[in-house]
């Protein structure tokens, strides 16, 4: 099943093309990292995907065809905007109480162990807690409602890097124990291996890349050689630095034989390696042609 | 039952992909005898959540792990050593290590230092297991897993 479908899927704001020709097939099980440039469409997917915002073009669906948006994807889907959105003044108790009346399903008895496993008093006004414990505190409203889909926008982005690991290590825990899928959208490349198993990388509205990391990693090479030599034509080259005699190439492999000419030297790419070299791409890109379809 | 009696940590200057880490930890583990036959890995939802690492990650080192015969999965239970390494294969550690001496013998004699040895090897162990892996990806593994898979 897949837990996120698009087909040609746009948004428009005026006259600006937030997200183009968006085409996707996620399956399920997956932390999902979502990543691109600013302004590359990130959120803008993201809100549709929760039904915040309506798509000017193309198809979307979730959770295996269910239309983005109904009740059942409402249900289905939690969703923890940037700005971690907490009611300042309501203690956290009152939040719970609130949650718990706007929402279909809330396993209140879940969130209070939670909470008080994390040190999280009930007498607190929300406002009042710590940045790690704001987003701890809205991550734990969004798990209780057990959701099969976690959306998450750049959710680590304002807290230090105890809190972020702490609030990582949450959402991995329920992932473990729930078996729910999570997207994420990040900044945090560094995290990338570590964190998420399957990439989609968007660059000026477009998908550069929709891929379990591990494929990614066996189909691309960093390749090194005498600057001035035909390349290999298997070789399609996402990036290229160059000094006088030597030349560093990032190239997609297009097949599996990933043989390299006398004189050059070839190694695994990393992710982080990876994506910061789809992220430096010129902004029109080479076409992608599917590995399959090649041999 | 007490839970396992390692724990992972990671190294993030390494480079080695963390499945991998923790798959070198479970086996640097069996030969140290910090872990026995029957004794347990750390829960998935457990190592998950030490580390912030993603639960396929585990599960993908856990399954290398049950290909090479060293562990299996009971469902409902998590996952246990099967075999231990040391045991096993003491007489024949003592024998690779003889030989291991033998070849830093030589060397020594041919001018090379601790970090040339550690290059050298590095290097060579390198090129040896992407030529196995270009060879034959899965059969590598299956042949090690063999032997093993009758023990428990």
């Amino acid at each position: 099943m897949n837990i996120l479908e698009t087909e040609a899927l746009g948004r428009r704001y005026g006259g600006t093309w937030a997200l183009r020709d968006c085409s996707l097939a996620i399956p399920e099980g997956h932390l999902v990292a979502l990543v691109g440039p600013n302004g590359a469409g990130k959120t803008t997917l993201l809100n549709i995907l929760v039904g915040l915002t309506g798509a000017t073009t193309g198809n979307v669906s979730v959770l295996g065809g269910i239309p983005v948006g109904s009740p059942a994807a409402l249900d289905a889907i939690a969703f923890v905007a940037q700005d971690m959105p907490l009611y300042r003044h309501l203690t956290v108790a009152d939040t719970l109480h609130l949650t718990r009346n706007l929402n279909h399903d809330f396993d209140g008895a879940y969130a209070r162990a939670r909470l008080r496993d994390l040190g999280i008093a009930e007498k607190h006004r929300a406002g009042k807690l710590s940045g790690g414990q704001q987003a701890q505190l809205a991550l734990t409203l969004a798990l209780a409602r057990h959701p099969r889909l976690l959306v998450l926008d750049e959710p680590t982005a304002p807290l230090d890097p105890l809190a972020r690991h702490d609030f990582m290590a949450t959402v991995m825990a329920a992932m473990a124990e729930d078996g729910l899928s999570v997207i994420l959208s990040s900044h945090g490349l560094a995290e990338l291996e570590r964190v998420a198993d399957y990439l989609v990388l968007i660059a000026h509205g477009v998908v550069r890349l929709d891929a379990p990391v591990d494929d990614l990693v066996a189909r691309h090479r960093v390749v090194t050689g005498p600057v001035g030599e035909q390349n290999d034509p298997r070789w399609q080259v996402v990036e290229s630095t160059a000094a006088g005699a030597q030349q560093h190439l990032l190239v997609r492999l297009q097949g599996p034989n990933d043989h390299v000419p006398d004189g050059w030297e070839s190694r695994a790419a990393g992710v982080e390696e990876l994506a910061l070299a789809y992220l430096r791409e010129s902004s029109v890109p080479t076409p992608l042609v599917p590995v399959e379809a090649s041999r | 039952m007490a839970g396992s009696p390692i724990a992972f940590r990671l190294d993030p200057a390494s480079g080695v992909p963390t499945y991998l880490q923790l798959v070198q930890q479970v086996e640097h583990a069996l030969v140290l005898g910090y872990l026995k036959p029957g004794d347990q890995l750390p829960k998935v939802r457990e190592a998950v959540a030490d580390l912030a690492i993603n639960p396929n990650t585990v599960l993908k080192a856990y399954r290398e792990l049950e290909h090479k015969g060293l562990a299996s999965g009971r469902p409902g239970q998590g996952t246990f050593v099967q075999a231990g390494l040391s045991q096993a294969t003491l007489p024949e550690l003592a024998g690779l290590r003889r030989a291991l001496l033998e070849w830093l013998a030589d060397a020594e004699a041919a001018g090379l230092d601790a970090n040339a040895v550690s290059a050298v090897f590095a290097s060579t162990l390198r090129d040896f297991s992407e030529r196995r892996e270009a060879e034959s990806p899965r059969g590598a593994r299956k042949v090690r897993g063999r032997t093993a898979g009758g023990a428990a």
